[in-house]
């Protein structure tokens, strides 16, 4: 038997492995804190802002959701690069994601600001608090759990959607398994791995989305 | 005529009805009162087949509705129902609720359906109400136009289950009012119903409903002004306050 | 640094991409009227009370939820390809997106089912309508109306996710600007016209549909 050009999966490769779940969880919880915070200020300003801004808000979300993500990180990488900025993978990719996941969560809590009663509001307001005690005592509280199951939805497709992240070179857990099944040449039993890991961390989540979903139903 | 005889019904382990033996004739007006859970909607829906029962014989116009070679589809077309939840169908118009059942049921032809749905729309006081959708009407509206679709079928027999329960107050008139002029008109009923008063003014019969039996059947004199049995006089006491 | 656009030759090459962006269309609408048929079959099997049906169904659903739609792609490709099953890329991408769609609309067609309450078929049976009647005249029309926007949504998620085309050499809208771009160097350029290539693609599926919508749906639900 001579020497082989590929050499099998081995224990050797865990590190390697390790490194890419672990860059895949890191992104993932960038973009979604990200995503969040900035989708609580977007939410917020297009619950409360007049048609004008809205509108030019509603357009800018509109284009991040409409333009595929991976056409996203591929024009957003080669421009910085092209105006002589160039940004390491990890960087570009959670501009890219944060953004994308702010226009997302940013609907979702539009939704939640808007399904807050106004006569919760006014209730308040009839209490003596000011209109940002309201906002931050009633509205934010009762409006984020509304939407609880709908933000857990949105976190768990960043999660999945980070695996993009591979196409401008970050070593995210899909690349990290392109690299391996391209030396072992063992492609089912890799990516096979590669699908368990999201599922496990993916299943059992929409698993509690649905119970507190179900909880709040009633 | 219907003739319930020896009728046991149960849902798995739970025994609701326990030998129910009831005749009911042409014109004749029957209310069938009682405390909830004690199977009165069920009856209905064994008289017009949708439950199955285990025991005893339902007999409408000589058909045995449980009998295993009945098209109790075409029999249904016989006994109108109307809920207490009104059911409107929401994707429809008011007229198109009405004359749907006419027209793929009894395929008649489209302007015959819709000429017969308009007249039994007309007689509950729909007249106006033909485009409407029934979300945007009230409870009392939905709930006389489910009796005109019923209705719309020339059906021999009716039944309603608590077509009243569901309403608010001021709107139980105007179905009442419907219900009378139906009793009025001859139509052979069974009503389930919370509305004494009104029970007692348009039936021939009145039947007190009890743990799946009917407890006391007789005129309204006899059943609301003199009844005999403790649980039935325990019941009206409760409900008339 | 200064970057100096060159439109030129993005214009030139313009037929490619509009032929791009119709193999997008092709795609997607394929996976979606596939994915159609095999999610009713889905929702039925996975509503049925014996295990034998409900499993399988309910095993496709969630694997086809909790996976990256890229995964799904590169099983198609490189994993059935360890298995001797070679795919064309279109094919695979095509696989991929049926395995998806049919998982999230399964559980749209079922919920929608579930909204229509029970007491809509028996007062239908109670004017006298067939079994086959009620769902033809009654649920379908109502349920219809209750999936037709997730449907909607599902459709445009189908069309963004098939620019993963471009990873397997795919000739869809993302996979032909990859192929022109790297044959002129004009990176930005080429993407971003497919960029807006997409985005009017996607507003005009949501227009239409919310036209139709209008003209389809009169009464509300
Ligand atoms: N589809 C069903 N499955 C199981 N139990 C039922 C069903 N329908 C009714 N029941 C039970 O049968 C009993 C009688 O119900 P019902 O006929 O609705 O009473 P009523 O109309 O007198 O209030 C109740 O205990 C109820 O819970
Ligand atoms: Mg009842």
């Amino acid at each position: 038997m001579g020497m082989s050009l590929f050499t099998p999966l081995s224990w050797n490769d865990s590190g390697f492995i390790l490194t890419g779940v672990l860059n895949t969880v890191y992104i993932s919880l960038v973009a979604i804190t990200i995503g969040t915070v900035l989708g609580l200020a977007v939410g917020f300003l297009r619950a409360e802002s007049n048609r004008v801004t809205n509108t030019l808000l509603g357009g800018v979300l509109d284009i991040l959701r409409s333009v595929p993500l991976i056409i996203q990180l591929i024009l957003f990488s080669t421009y910085i690069g092209a105006m002589g900025h160039p940004l390491n993978p990890f960087a570009a990719g959670s501009i890219v994601l944060s953004l994308y996941t702010m226009a997302f969560m940013g609907e979702v809590f539009r939704g939640g600001f808007e399904s807050v009663p106004q006569s919760m509001v006014v209730a308040g307001r009839s209490l003596g608090m000011s209109y940002w005690q309201t906002v931050l005592y009633i509205r934010l509280p009762i409006g984020m759990r509304a939407v609880f199951p709908s933000w857990l939805g949105v976190a768990l497709s960043v999660i999945k959607d980070s695996a993009l992240v591979s196409v401008i070179g970050y070593m995210e857990l899909l690349r990290t398994s392109e690299q391996l099944i391209s030396r072992t040449q063992q492609p089912l039993e890799i990516l096979l791995g590669v699908g368990l890991f999201y599922f496990i961390i993916s299943y059992p989540l929409s698993l509690y989305g649905k119970y507190v979903e179900r909880k709040m139903a009633i | 005529m219907i003739k319930i005889q020896g009728v046991y019904k149960s849902f798995d382990e739970l025994e609701v009805l326990k030998g129910v033996d009831l005749d009911v004739k042409k014109g004749e007006v029957i209310s069938v009162i009682g405390g909830s859970g004690s199977g009165k909607s069920t009856l209905l829906y064994c008289i017009n087949g949708i439950e199955k029962i285990q025991q005893g014989n339902i007999i409408v116009d000589e058909i045995d509705v449980h009998a295993k070679g009945t098209n109790r589809d075409n029999l249904r077309q016989r006994l109108g129902m109307v809920f207490q939840q009104f059911n409107s169908f929401p994707h429809l118009t008011v007229l198109e609720n009405a004359s749907l059942a006419p027209r793929i049921v009894k395929k008649l032809k489209k302007k015959e359906a819709i000429e017969i749905a308009k007249e039994e729309l007309n007689n509950v006081g729909l007249s106006d109400k033909f485009d409407e959708y029934p979300t945007r009407m009230s409870g009392g509206q939905q709930q006389r136009l489910a009796i005109a679709r019923a209705l719309a079928m020339k059906p021999e027999y009716m039944l309603f289950d608590e077509v009243t329960s569901a309403l608010d107050p001021e709107l139980v008139g105007e179905v009442l009012d419907t219900l009378r002029m139906l009793s009025d008109a001859g139509m052979t009923m069974i009503c389930v119903t919370h509305e004494i008063a009104f029970a007692r003014e348009v039936s021939d019969k009145i039947a007190f409903f009890h743990q799946g039996i009917i407890e006391e059947l007789g005129t309204p004199e006899q059943v609301i002004s003199n009844p005999q049995k403790e649980t039935t006089q325990k019941f009206l006491s409760k409900v008339l306050h | 640094m200064e970057y100096v656009f060159h439109w030129n030759i993005v214009f030139q090459k313009m037929p490619q991409l509009l032929h791009g962006a119709f193999v997008t269309l092709h795609l997607s609408v394929s996976a979606m009227l596939i994915g159609i048929v095999i999610a009713v079959l889905l929702a039925i099997a996975k509503m049925s009370k014996s295990r034998i049906y409900s499993l399988p169904a309910t095993i496709w659903v969630e694997i086809a939820r909790n996976t990256p739609a890229l995964f799904q792609i590169y099983m198609a490709y490189f994993g059935l390809g360890a298995l001797g099953i070679h795919l064309s890329p279109y094919v695979a991408v095509l696989s991929a997106l049926i395995f998806v769609n049919a998982g999230y609309l399964t559980e749209t067609f079922r919920g929608g089912f579930q909204s229509i309450p029970e007491t809509q078929y028996n007062a239908s049976k109670s004017l006298g309508m067939s079994s086959i009647q009620v769902y033809r005249y009654i649920i379908l029309p109502q349920m219809f109306r209750r999936i037709y926007h997730p449907m909607t949504n599902q459709f445009v998620w189908s069309i963004l996710m098939s620019s993963l085309g471009i990873l397997v050499g795919m000739n869809e809208l993302s996979g032909e600007t990859q192929r022109l771009q790297s044959l002129s160097f004009r990176t930005l350029e080429f993407f971003i016209v497919a960029a807006i290539m997409y985005f009017i693609i996607t507003k005009f599926v949501l227009l239409s549909a919310s036209l139709v919508s209008k003209k389809l749906f009169k009464g509300d639900i």
